[in-house]
């Protein structure tokens, strides 16, 4: 693949800060040309370049840019990613929710969920331990990345998805083959809300959530967006509420309003109550 | 930690052997069930078993339920890593005392996933 031009790496830079407030910065070329070069030999386009001009000449939000926007977020995520945040979920969180709260549901909202490895954790970690919280709780699961939110719903999962961080016990107990593949029982996705949205744009209608995952997604966003965003998801936390971040995330000067709390190894950020 | 690497083909083995390298592990190997067995008998138990199912002389499966008929071997784990992927089998697996269970082909990090899972990630 050719090099590419400054004026395309800026035009897909905007771009992509535009459609979903990914930060790409500086020297991000080979990113460029590796997840971009089969979107444009899909397209019948020779290069990188061909398809920024094509792109310039379309419709802004057409199929063509959607594949590029997808195509240029990172989705990389596991079941049971970090292990020790769903430990202080089963052992800490809910107990707490349950201890003081009067049987209302329990609202869980993924917020940037990819692939669906996270909520479908979720949902594994309430039917096993807490079967009628499970029963009642939906797992609010969005992601600008409408393609792999697509998978959330359908809850698929290749063999080497789920040899990754899924212990055997529970891929026997919650997945039934579906040929190759491994499929989520009704159980698991009758539990599934996925939306399509874009957390760098305020949000309207999602009811005051008790936990909230926000994990390595936050990396992708400049200190503003991050704030903003922080911001938005401490308000829609109901009190009392939990934030998850990513283990190698931080929040430190965005998060007033909110207090840090320990977990064995995992911190979580609290609403007053 | 002390792995015994027990699959009948050489290459899968070094493949699997190299991973515990990197992890800092350490190891021994066997050919199929039996050979394991002997290898246990003269050395004491290892922290966990990584064993195929399919092997001449003493399958996978069989060393499973032989080791966890040894009470001195309750303390090791064992992870089938196989190309057996039927949901029976791996319900059967686990049925019979084995701990985890690993579809081939995998990747490096489901393989250290599946030893962090077991608390086996610490090095030796
Ligand atoms: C690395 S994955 C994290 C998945 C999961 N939370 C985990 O920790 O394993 C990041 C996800 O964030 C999504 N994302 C990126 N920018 C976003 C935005 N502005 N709004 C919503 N989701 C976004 C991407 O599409 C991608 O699926
Ligand atoms: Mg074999």
């Amino acid at each position: 693949m050719a090099d590419i031009k400054p004026d395309d790496y800026e035009w897909i830079r905007q771009f992509l800060y535009t459609q979903c407030a990914n930060d790409l910065g500086q020297g991000k070329e080979y990113l460029i040309s590796s997840r971009l070069g089969a979107v444009a030999r899909e397209a019948g386009l020779a290069d990188i370049s061909a398809l920024v001009t094509s792109l310039k000449a379309r419709p802004l939000g057409g199929p063509l840019h959607q594949k590029v926007m997808e195509a240029m977020t990172t989705n990389e995520t596991s079941f049971f990613r970090d292990g020790h945040p769903f430990a202080a979920l089963e052992k800490q969180i809910i107990p707490r929710f349950l201890s003081s709260n009067s049987g209302r549901p329990l609202r869980i909202w993924c917020a940037a969920s990819s692939t669906g490895q996270e909520p479908y954790t979720i949902a594994m970690v309430l039917r096993t331990n807490f079967p009628d919280v499970a029963n009642r709780a939906r797992i609010l699961c969005t992601d600008v990345n409408a393609t792999v939110l697509k998978r959330t719903t359908e809850g698929v999962y290749s063999q080497l998805e789920v040899n990754r961080g899924l212990p055997a016990q529970m891929l026997v107990r919650y997945f039934e083959r579906a040929g190759a593949n491994w499929r989520a029982k009704a159980e698991l996705r009758s539990m599934m809300d996925p939306r399509v949205m874009n957390l760098a744009v305020p949000w309207i209608g999602i009811q005051p959530q008790d936990i909230v995952f926000l994990r390595n997604v936050l990396i992708y966003f400049d200190a503003k967006t991050k704030r903003e965003i922080v911001t938005r998801i401490r308000n829609t936390l109901a009190p009392g509420g939990v934030l998850f971040i990513g283990g190698s995330e931080s929040i430190l000067g965005m998060d007033e309003g909110l207090s840090r709390e320990q977990f064995g190894m995992s911190t979580v950020y609290r609403r007053a109550a | 930690m002390r792995f015994l690497v027990i699959d009948d083909s050489r290459a899968i083995r070094s493949l699997i052997i190299r991973m515990l390298k990197e992890l800092g592990h350490q190891h021994a190997e066997a050919g199929n069930g039996r050979e394991a067995l002997d290898i246990i008998a003269n050395n004491g138990p290892f922290d966990a078993a990584l064993v195929d199912w399919n092997m001449p002389v003493m399958t996978g499966i069989q060393f499973v339920e032989a080791a966890r008929a040894k009470p001195e071997l309750a303390g090791m784990q064992i992870m089938m890593i196989t190309t057996e992927t039927e949901v029976e089998r791996i319900q059967q697996a686990l049925a019979l005392g084995a701990t985890e269970y690993l579809m081939k082909p995998f990747t490096r990090e489901a393989f250290a996933d599946k030893l962090a899972m077991m608390g086996l990630d610490k090095a030796a």
